[in-house]
């Protein structure tokens, strides 16, 4: 193989069989017919309503990793067996109430860490004491989620042994979640992660929190620069940031590969990593042939289930340019890559006839968020284009590192820093930066004329003297 | 050989010397290992893809190496013994890999037809006792992908509504249209159970929300001594909450409840002002988000639907509600318009006459840059809200 990166440290292999906890026997200890006349210790008949329909039933995946929980013996598992009997209960209850049975908050962890364990109580200890303690641990996914089933398997046998068996197959941050353990059995099972797993945990709290990335070059053909190698160097090199808390609030990286911001990077990310290109579209004159002639499926086939009548190139991409930099001339297309703003439409229409260009790097955007406080915002544009090769020391020294240290310097308790730059302005973060304004920052100038004019920048200074001012002007 | 894990109650933890043998910072699993070889084999030389039917994807690399992939819906909330099933399959058919995307699907790789089809067969028999798909296919192109949500009543302590049962509700009913592609463009819905929005579903084409609409009740009994009084008065954003004393002389809070918008953000700084509550707590819906820069560049959602009860397990109004949005979307947007995109061609006037539903005065934005959002032309279009409108002034 010519190409193969390295993880930062040689790392452990996982081999179901070598460390695995449950026998096969164990694993198959119930049949269907069991599973069918199965019912909780609880009365659900909302969460058992769940069960109907087509769309996969998370109440009757529950169920059966109830009653094998049930059929396991005593000394298989560290927790309760009932606690999934239990969280159901407790999920009818809270329907019926049409309130949460969740207490709040509870500061729990591992030693040294300031995130990963989010803390939990249920609120009816004596109802459900199986989830009287119901923690919560985050673990760093591996860039884009491919898998091996040994490593899975080995996660769901500790994880059935010393927590619930619930997880979350992603949260929405992009961790595997482990839903539900006591107090007792989090360093355990911290410790069963990183001495037979070789696997840490991800970020809460005012961390940077757990990076994640697009499938990359791994499986996608516009993929501008390589999201899984960078989205796991950024997150290696951070490690003291993303356990231990020393910022305002919440920070986070995604990485997206093109401009079609499949991990939403724009919308979720204080710093969204984006795949773009600085020379031309690369263009087939033949496919682009062969799409006109209805010979290749346009959009990838993405249209199929419907007939939209035969493609027309015209209609489907030249006239829905943003920019209308595109024609036809002489049967062949042609694109003023000058004033392309890289939207992806016309790859994603004909992929097999463009491709981005070869010239690859990323576009830097700052300050996305949800709501709380001031208000969702997506990230605005801030470096237009850089060079992303590892280790990134370009991008740790030159972006990452000073807006931090501004961030932590400046930045308010829970205040994002999308937030700070809406507090003291862009024309802060362009000193903190070191870089001169462009008009890409913004979608038009300001309209109001309120300009906080620097003494520096006006002739003369601010300093006057009013007695000289008077002998001009009187009173 | 691997040191197996443990079974000792306390495993490899030593509680009397907390720190010995602790091994931190280690980061993630690298990448590279759990790549299928023909991965591997082919990174970065990926020429073009194509979508053979509904789920199932072909890419084509320059070596000349084709690979396909099954992606079947899943549950954000999975057992172990769901994932072992998983596990299961990827032995069977993909020599032991597999691929979770951000949208909670679980994607087969393999490298012919032949076997895609057979992983096709094979998940589609799997069924629960229950009757519902464990490995629905689909989420792919012009259809509807997998929502993305937040815990809900499962695991968080500031929820408005549920998650899980909300997501189960809605693809139940929009079923269909996760296995086919005859939407105009791929259609994303996201749910998040309370305005902290951990799904961050505010650039969706389909957002549910979960909203409180009681301001928060006052612990005073415990407020002194729980919660920090001055973080719990900055958090506010609209200044609603002020110092106060109890009768008895206790520190604590008061709330002017004309100012809240119910928000949380108290809550999220103290246990002592819970918000929760039966009859307030609803669904809000907000339409028209994205966020690829196809086209157009992205965009928020906006609020579209207000006060929709939380009417568990199953949520009719609020399924009905999204249903007549993505009706009139499929009925009446162009080929590879976003839903946002067609509700600002036809003007938000006509995106409330075409799927019916009512234009209230809670739509309109009251917050701050509210004015942003007012229109300031003489541009509009004629509906029989504008009717209304003109008719209660005397006009016509």
């Amino acid at each position: 193989m010519e190409f193969e990166p390295k993880p930062v440290r040689e790392m452990k292999k996982v081999k179901y069989d070598e460390v695995r906890i449950y026998t096969d026997e164990e694993l198959n200890n119930y049949t269907e017919e069991e599973l069918k006349s199965f019912k909780i210790k609880h009365d659900i008949p909302m969460c058992e309503e769940l069960e109907k329909g087509p769309w996969p039933s998370f109440v009757a995946d529950a169920k059966r990793l109830a009653l094998h929980r049930r059929k396991l013996a005593d000394d298989r598992m560290m927790i309760d067996r009932d606690v999934v009997e239990d969280l159901l209960g407790q999920l009818e209850l809270s329907f019926k109430d049409g309130e949460t049975h969740w207490k709040h908050g509870g500061i729990v962890g591992v030693f040294g860490y300031g995130g990963g364990v989010i803390g939990r109580y249920s609120d009816l200890p004596d109802k459900f004491p199986s989830i009287a303690q119901f923690h919560t641990l985050r673990v760093n996914q591996p860039a884009s989620k491919f898998y091996k089933t040994d490593y899975l398997r080995a996660i769901c046998d500790m994880w059935n042994y010393r927590g619930s068996g619930m997880m979350n197959m992603h949260g929405s941050t992009g961790d595997i979640i482990f839903l539900g353990t006591f107090t007792e059995q989090l360093e355990p099972v911290f410790f069963e992660l990183t001495h037979v797993l070789d696997q840490d945990l991800g970020g809460s709290g005012s961390n940077l929190r757990t990076p994640s990335c697009c499938i990359g070059k791994a499986r996608c053909e516009w993929s501008c620069y390589d999201t899984q190698e960078m989205c796991y160097e950024l997150t290696n090199y951070y490690q003291d940031e993303l356990h231990r808390p020393q910022f305002p609030y919440k920070f986070k990286f995604k990485f997206d590969g093109c401009p079609n911001c499949c991990v939403a990077s724009i919308a979720r990310a204080d710093l969204s990593f984006i795949g773009t290109w600085r020379d031309e579209i690369r263009i087939d004159q033949e496919a682009v042939k062969a799409y006109i002639a209805g010979e290749i499926k346009p959009n990838g086939g993405a249209h199929a289930g419907r007939d939209w009548g035969k493609f027309d190139i015209q209609k489907e991409v030249i006239d829905l340019c943003p920019t209308k930099c595109m024609r036809m001339e002489d049967g062949k297309l042609l694109i003023n890559n000058e004033e392309c703003i890289r939207c992806m439409h016309c790859i994603n229409v004909m992929p097999q006839a463009l491709r981005p260009g070869k010239d690859t790097g990323v576009s830097i955007l700052i300050g996305a968020k949800a709501p709380i406080l001031e208000g969702a915002q997506l990230s605005l544009m801030l470096i237009p284009f850089m060079k992303a090769e590892p280790p990134y020391d370009n991008i740790k020294e030159r972006v990452i590192d000073p807006i931090w240290e501004w961030w932590m310097e400046e930045g308010k308790n829970r205040e994002r820093v999308g937030e700070l730059i809406q507090r003291q302005g862009v024309q802060k973060l362009l000193e903190v930066l070191n870089i001169p304004p462009m008009p890409q920052m913004v979608k038009e100038p300001r309209c109001n004329p309120y300009i906080f004019f620097k003494e520096e920048e006006v002739p003369g200074g601010f300093k006057r003297d009013i007695k000289d001012f008077r002998k001009r002007h009187a009173r | 050989m691997a040191e197996k894990l443990s079974t000792e109650r306390l495993g490899r933890y030593n509680p009397e010397k907390p720190m010995e043998n602790r091994i931190t910072d280690l980061g993630p699993r690298h990448y590279w290992e759990f790549f299928p070889p023909i991965i591997k084999k082919n990174y970065g030389k990926w020429k073009y893809h194509e979508i053979v039917e509904p789920g199932i994807l072909v890419h084509v690399s320059e070596t000349g190496d084709k690979v396909y992939t099954v992606r079947a819906g899943g549950c954000r909330f999975m057992t172990v013994e769901h994932v072992r099933e998983i596990c299961d399959i990827a032995d069977k058919y993909c020599d032991g890999y597999v691929r979770f995307t951000t949208r909670n699907n679980i994607e087969f790789t393999v490298d012919s037809l032949e076997k895609a089809e057979a992983v096709k067969k094979d998940l589609l028999s799997r069924r629960h006792v229950s009757g519902s798909y464990k490995f629905p296919i689909g989420g792919t192109g012009a259809g509807l992908t997998n929502i993305v949500h937040t815990q809900g009543y499962l695991h968080c302590h500031t929820p408005a509504t549920d998650a899980s049962s909300m997501v189960k509700a809605i693809m139940d009913e929009l079923f269909e249209n996760f296995g086919s592609m005859t939407l105009p463009a791929q259609v994303r819905i996201s749910m998040a159970c309370c305005l902290n929005m951990c799904g961050a579903v505010h650039c969706s084409d389909i957002a549910l929300l979960g909203y409180h609409r009681k301001p928060p009740m006052i612990d005073h009994e415990v407020m002194e001594a729980v919660c920090e009084i001055p973080l719990v008065i900055a958090a506010c954003p609209t200044g609603a909450i002020s110092p106060a004393k109890t009768p008895d002389g206790k520190k604590t809070v008061k709330i002017k409840e004309e100012r809240c918008m119910f928000c949380g953000n108290c809550y999220t700084m103290c246990m002592a002002v819970p918000l929760a509550d039966k009859e307030g707590d609803c669904v809000t819906i907000m339409a028209g988000g994205k966020v690829s820069n196809r086209i157009s560049p992205p965009k928020f959602s906006k609020v579209v639907a207000v006060g929709l009860p939380n009417n568990f397990p199953r949520y009719p109004e609020v399924v009905e509600t999204v249903k007549k949005i993505l009706n009139a979307y499929a009925k009446d947007a162009r080929k590879y318009e976003r839903l946002g995109d067609w509700a600002e061609r036809i003007g938000w006037e006509r995106f409330f006459e075409k799927c019916d539903l009512p234009f209230t005065e809670h739509l309109i934005d009251d917050y701050r840059l509210a004015y942003d959002t007012y229109r300031t032309s003489t541009h509009f279009k004629y509906t029989e809200a504008a009717w209304s409108v003109s008719k209660a002034v005397g006009g016509i």
